[in-house]
């Protein structure tokens, strides 16, 4: 049965189904219960967000609440991971991740490549993402492209509630860490969804609309930001094909090269910085591998290469929005030659 | 509207979850004679394009939906009338029409657009449309669900209280297929006429569905009044296996589209919505397992298992035989192996899904059947 469900509710239903289903799994992170042991466990908090809320009294001591220590709790979850358990850490703020990068990048991601073959680390590391939340500097970055960049590590950043049911679910299912990045502006955003258990597979990014004339990618927030400027493209006659990633590592390559072949223009857009960013990835990809096909110059339409600001104002101003992809789409449509050499870090 | 001579041309509902379409193109233009039956435009959905048929005959006078535009299902889309109608009368009738708000409407608020029953086989999803007439039961095929039936079921519904089913391991149905032999399929039909309390049914069958519905006539004729077979299962060896694995293999929208090209005379109905509903049902826990049983006990080897023409030619039910003559999955041959037993079409210019894409001639061929 289908239903319409928000973000968060989805998160929630991928955990308890494959907690239900599959006995090895268990969650852990810091107030992911939010209470345990107090009087009042079952209407405990449930994450920083609320988004564990009610697993613990389905699971009971599946879940734990760990320490205030990022670098400890991690290592648990890997360490529990090479040793049979199936565990899903929830880091709350994807900025924290500084503090246990050895056990991410150094032992996670390696185990499988060091032990030739032997190890599996099936663990995800779920961790909050993106600007808009009013959060500041350090609670707001979209660091997907620092993970995307590490061999052995899988980057998933799903833009909806039916792909983030669907996506953690494969998350759970897969033998390799996966770091699962959750937009906080799109908890409460609800589609359809089935009430079943449903695995995406990792590396098949989700054509949203077709169209001939200019390709946009994205992926998590801004994909509604690119959507939002097809529709007024289409008002000009001009009609987009908009291309959701889905997974970062791996990346659906194929789609993005069918897309541009046809049409001939591409605008990637990305909440990271510009510089090594998912962006300049998939633009030099292209560029590389489908530069006959190109008609004007790749454009990127990221943040800027400062921190989040604080300034509400500022923070507005500061994510991709709508206007600034139909423009960079204009862009590509424009004559050769004419375009204004667009702002660079 | 008061004058009857006046008549509208409205977007169509297709199916129990569109809510608009967008004309692609107009077959007939303003001036134009119209008579029932012929193809007045094309319009496109989020899940297919499709013709529509005119309803009423007359002269097109007014053409009002613009190619490329999008209009709510129902919208004023353009206007026959009488030649002799006067010009201001017809553009009065434009500015005066009001969607008819009606029951339709209120009913679909009240009444979920699907139901559930809780039958012996597992929880079933199913539609109903209309009320009084004879009872038609339409049977899906082989990793279809009732939504196969978006062009038919609102069709026979004018005259019929029409249900559609998804079989077990198939759309929102339970995944677990307890028994993937045709005698299992028609036992969980049977299970599901007894839990909604449908009596003796006409059923009509596509591909698997109308194999399933030949079984039920063999094993419990007093619930079947008539078969309707549409490029069906059952009638001879051939199946296109390559099609069948195929489909039970793909796991991406670039494996699946191709598959599904299969199915259709016109290849360019695959859209892209088409293949991702498909991939949204396969994903499900549980489908590939189901699909995977069932093309094992039904076509194993790459042939039909059950063959049932000679049975079914001697039960002696009423039987109308449709097929696509660019069927690519069940040969058209098979539509005569009931012999003089049994009706049989062959529609050119359509593929697998007949009943989709050549609706217009299966939904008059199934009327007239029921009907008689």
């Amino acid at each position: 049965m289908t239903r319409k469900i928000s973000m968060k509710q989805a998160i929630n239903e991928a955990l308890d189904l494959e907690m239900t289903r599959d006995p090895t799994v268990v969650v852990m992170g810091e107030d992911i219960v939010g209470g345990t042991g107090s009087p009042g466990e079952d209407d405990a908090w449930g994450g920083v967000l609320g988004v564990t809320k009610g697993l613990y009294a389905k699971h009971g001591d599946r879940l734990m609440d760990t320490p205030l220590s990022e670098s400890a709790y991690i290592g648990a979850a890997i360490g529990a991971a090479t040793c049979g358990l199936r565990p899903v850490a929830e880091l709350m703020f994807i900025d924290f991740m500084g503090v246990c990068f050895d056990q991410i990048f150094n032992q996670a991601a390696k185990f499988r490549y060091m032990f030739g073959g032997k190890a599996e680390t099936p663990v995800v590391i779920r961790a909050m993402v993106g600007a808009g939340f009013r959060a500041a500097a350090q609670h707001s970055q979209m660091l997907t492209p620092v993970f995307t960049h590490i061999p052995g590590v899988k980057v998933v950043c799903p833009s909806n509630a039916y792909d983030a049911k669907g996506l953690l679910i494969q998350s759970i299912r897969d033998n390799d860490p996966v770091i699962f990045c959750e937009h906080k502006n799109l908890y409460g955003l609800e589609c359809d969804v089935p009430a079943e258990s449903y695995a995406i597979p990792f590396g098949e990014a989700n054509v949203l609309r077709d169209g001939n004339d200019v390709t946009i990618v994205s992926y998590g927030l801004t994909v509604h930001r690119a959507m939002e400027a097809a529709e007024a493209l289409a008002k000009e006659k001009v009609e987009a094909e908009v291309i959701d990633l889905r997974t970062l590592s791996p990346l659906d390559w194929d789609t993005i090269i069918d897309s541009v072949e046809r049409t001939g223009r591409l605008v990637v857009v990305d909440e990271a910085h510009p510089r090594c960013s998912i962006a300049s990835d998939v633009a030099a990809f292209v560029g590389q591998n489908a530069f006959g096909a190109l008609k004007a110059g790749v454009q990127m339409v990221t943040a800027p290469h400062v921190p989040v600001p604080f300034s509400p104002v500022l923070e507005d101003l500061y994510i991709p929005n709508a206007q600034s992809i139909a423009e960079a789409a204009r862009r590509t449509l424009a004559p050769t030659g004419t375009s204004p050499r667009s702002i660079a870090a | 509207m008061q004058n009857e001579r006046i008549k509208p041309i409205v977007m169509p509902k297709w199916g129990l979850s569109m809510s608009e379409g967008k004309i692609t193109g107009w077959l007939k233009h303003p001036g134009s004679t119209v008579n029932v039956g012929d193809d007045l435009l094309e319009v496109e959905t989020d899940k297919i394009t499709n013709v529509v048929e005119a309803g009423d005959s007359g002269t097109l006078r007014r053409v009002l939906a613009e190619p490329g535009n999008v209009y709510p299902v129902k919208a004023l889309i353009a206007v026959l009338a009488d030649p002799d109608v006067p010009d201001a009368e017809v553009d009065a009738f434009v500015a005066g029409y009001a969607v008819p708000k009606g029951d339709d409407e209120e009913e679909a608020e009240a009444a979920p657009r699907y139901l559930f029953a809780d039958t012996p086989a597992g929880t079933l999803r199913y539609a109903k449309r209309g009320e009084g007439g004879p009872t038609v039961l339409l049977v899906h095929g082989f990793g279809g669900d009732l939504d196969n039936w978006l062009f038919t079921i609102d069709a026979l519904a004018e005259g019929a209280t029409v249900y559609a089913l998804d079989l077990p391991g198939h759309g929102q149905s339970t995944k677990t297929v307890a028994d993937p032999t045709l005698a299992g399929l028609s036992a969980a039909l049977r299970g599901f006429m007894d839990t909604v309390g449908i009596g003796p049914a006409h059923l009509v069958g596509h591909s698997m569905g109308g194999a399933v519905s030949m079984q039920t006539a063999l094993d419990a004729p007093d619930r079947v009044a008539s078969l309707s077979l549409i490029s069906s299962a059952g009638l001879g060896r051939e199946i296109n296996h390559a099609y069948i694995q195929g489909f039970i293999a793909a796991t991406g929208r670039r494996d699946l589209k191709p598959v599904l090209e299969n199915l259709f005379a016109d290849t360019g109905l695959v859209s892209r919505q088409m293949t991702e509903d498909l991939l949204k049902y396969k994903r499900l826990d549980g489908v590939d397992g189901a699909l995977r049983a069932l093309s094992a006990a039904l076509f194993e080897g790459g042939s039909q298992a059950s063959v049932l023409h000679e049975p079914v030619s001697a039960a002696g039910k009423p039987t109308l035989v449709v097929w696509g003559e660019q069927d690519r999955i069940i040969p058209a041959a098979h539509a005569t192996a009931l012999g003089p037993n049994a009706r049989a079409e062959v529609i050119p210019n359509a593929g697998h899904m007949v009943q989709m894409e050549a609706a217009g001639k299966v939904n008059a061929l199934l009327k007239e059947h029921i009907g008689r």
